[in-house]
């Protein structure tokens, strides 16, 4: 039986006070989320019981109980105080997936520090633009992505602290510090900011057609949301050995791969290398992984490397799959069940929602590339594009609209009203995806309502790279849209034009690609570029993105009245 | 021709891919995709470095984490299009 038991039971009369009283959420005055996350589970006597096991890519493993997590956490929350942070302050998480990755977030949410993760693979103008727009007042990396840091500290003027976590013996350099974990030591009483349930948690960064990467802000009480999806969807319980691909620069790897298992007292498993089908299987095997949090991408890469690796390895402990990220295909969900022996459950949610918002639960009938069922206390719906209201009729295509209210809603874009308030229309929250509903009420995902690409199931918003474009030397404009790709669902092509004096080339092509991967990220990076003469505007000059996206995937172009030329 | 080919890529992965300073070795066996030095978009990139560098195009399904793992890898990989 999964925890979830009858959907339909559970939908009927659904209050999140029910989960609030489960977790004992707001017990004693405390709000702060990492405490559910540590003193909780040492406090019932489980303070022994492994919390996380990491495994580096040369097979190096380490391994935290609860209570060094409690402890390790308040030696990072005591050293931020000593470091002048203090309560609000946003400090930023850049490095990989490495155990002070996990331990500090719990640290500055303890310190009542509002945690800012950042993808590790970010290059410097993407680093920099995020910083910038959070008044980040410390960073936390490692020597691997310091020359990052350095490059850019002096544009920003808050950035009081770079905390470097693996000093090699060398003092530190302006205002660095240095602060190594595991030799610091644990501190073993830590008296934890008060915070309340709006108090602001972790702010995660999120791609937009337009502007700059937006920051979604959270607040403590969201883990009441990412608790009970956790355990309903992901059905995690004590005695399951989890593993989380994703990476907590995104927020699948901070909502589910830090605060959804800690909370419900699993075992979460990390691996710190890239993908490889073999290296991945028998990472399940070692450590006798029990529930697998993964991404239609990486199935897709797992389904191309064939069955047969699959039968190398003993994944018999495996009971439970989900992935997220993007639409799930239903070959996917098949193959899984001829590899595994059962499906991935595809799960829909965004950074700006916090926690899984529509999902096929365990136990419920799987209709392959469906997306599933709203979660109980969350009302979804489709509503039309122009007047958004409710779409009645099964099977017509609308905007996918959540009523709001659920405790892991983000609360603001980070100095950005504007853009929060027009996310809301018609008492909706606007998730800027297109699906419809069928007549058993399973959602079906259409495609996205905007020009952001979604790629490997990470957004990436066009005019981040278009601008960075433009800070090469040969491009004299350019635009960045989606084109299919088997793996990742879409993958950036840009169209360039050239300025006077440059001529296309293969080496001009892989230098652009490179420039780019370097500035923003390898996510960012362009996998094409098509140099062309011009690009199609309309007359008041704006590119048509859609034209030239809608040329990629072989869809009709629709209306170009307003084109300037052809 | 060998050597030169092998040092030509590990020039490549050291420009491209490590920061100046990170004090990161490469040589021939260093680990590139498991140990997150290239990570699988970034492929796409070593990937069109090869193309153009050894005239030859590389098909999606040869062009696999494990192909791209290490300096030796892509060696063999390269071996299957070029005499090398």
């Amino acid at each position: 039986m999964s925890n979830v038991g009858s959907y339909e039971e559970r939908y009927r009369g659904f209050d999140w006070k029910m989960a609030e009283e489960d977790l004992g959420y707001g017990r004693g005055g405390i709000h702060n989320l990492a405490y559910y996350c540590s003193e909780r589970h040492c406090e019932s006597g489980l303070g022994g019981k492994l919390g996380l096991i990491w495994e580096g890519f040369t097979g190096e493993v380490k391994r935290f109980t609860y209570d060094d997590i409690r402890t390790y956490s308040n030696s990072f929350a005591q050293f931020f105080l000593e470091q002048g942070l203090g309560a609000g302050d946003r400090i930023c998480l850049f490095m990989d997936r490495i155990p002070e990755l996990y331990i500090s977030f719990l640290g500055i949410l303890k310190m009542g520090g509002i945690v800012q993760p950042l993808f590790s693979a970010f290059g410097e103008e993407a680093l920099f633009t995020r910083l910038e727009d959070a008044g980040t007042k410390a960073i936390l990396t490692t020597r691997k992505h310091l020359p990052k840091v350095r490059r850019i500290r002096e544009q920003l003027p808050h950035l009081e602290r770079i905390i470097v976590l693996d000093p090699d013996g060398k003092p530190p350099e302006g205002n660095e510090v240095h602060f190594a974990m595991e030799k610091a030591g644990r501190v073993d009483r830590f008296d934890m900011a008060k915070v309340d349930r709006e108090t602001p948690s972790v702010l995660h960064y999120t791609s937009g057609t337009t502007g700059k990467p937006k920051g979604a802000l959270h607040v403590h009480s969201s883990v009441i949301a990412q608790y009970l999806t956790t355990k309903w969807v992901l059905d995690l319980r004590p005695d399951d050995i989890y593993w989380c691909n994703a990476d907590p620069g995104w927020v699948t790897g901070t909502s589910y791969g830090i605060i959804g298992p800690w909370v419900c007292g699993a075992t979460q498993v990390v691996l710190d290398a890239g993908f490889g089908a073999a290296k991945w299987y028998s990472f399940i095997a070692r450590h006798r992984v029990t529930v697998w949090y993964s991404a239609p991408t990486a199935i897709r890469l797992l389904m191309r490397e064939g069955l047969d690796v699959v039968r190398q390895h003993d994944h018999s402990t495996l009971r439970h799959l989900c992935s997220v990220g993007e639409p799930l295909n239903a070959e996917a969900v098949i193959w899984s069940e001829k590899a595994f022996g059962r499906p991935f459950h595809d799960t829909y949610w965004q950074t700006e929602t916090g926690s899984i918002v529509i999902t096929n639960f365990p136990g419920m009938e799987i209709k392959p590339g469906s997306m599933g069922k709203a979660f109980p206390g969350i009302q979804a719906t489709v509503v039309n594009p122009k007047t958004y209201e409710p779409v009645a009729t099964p099977g017509s295509v609308g905007l996918i609209a959540l009523k709001p209210g659920w405790p892991s809603m983000m609360r603001a874009y980070w100095n950005n009203q504007e853009t929060y308030s027009n996310k809301f229309k018609n008492g909706w929250y606007i998730a800027g995806d297109r699906a419809s509903i069928d007549a058993d009420g399973y959602f079906w995902f259409v495609g996205r309502d905007d020009d952001v690409i979604n790629t490997g199931g990470h957004l990436v918003g066009p005019f981040e790279i278009e601008s960075a474009l433009l800070e090469h030397k040969a491009v004299a404009e350019s635009a960045a849209v989606g084109k299919p790709d088997p793996i990742n669902m879409e993958v950036v092509k840009a169209f360039v034009a050239l300025k006077p004096g440059y001529q296309p080339s293969d080496d001009l092509q892989l230098e652009i690609v490179n420039f780019i991967r370097k500035r923003l990220s390898p996510l960012a990076m362009p996998q094409e570029i098509e140099f062309v003469a011009s690009l199609p505007k309309t007359r008041s000059g704006k590119i048509m993105r859609r034209l030239l996206r809608a040329r990629e995937w072989g869809e009709e172009i629709g209306d170009v009245s307003t084109l300037e030329n052809d | 021709m060998a050597e030169d080919s092998k040092q030509l890529i590990i020039d490549y992965v050291k420009r491209e891919y490590l920061e100046e300073d990170s004090g990161q070795e490469v040589n021939e066996t260093t680990k590139l995709i498991s140990s997150g030095i290239v990570d699988s978009f970034s492929m796409v990139s070593l990937k069109m470095f090869l193309e153009k560098k050894f005239q030859i195009k590389i098909p999606d399904e040869k062009a696999t984490p494990e192909a791209f793992d290490s300096v030796e890898n892509i060696m063999n990989l390269l071996r299957q299009f070029i005499t090398i």
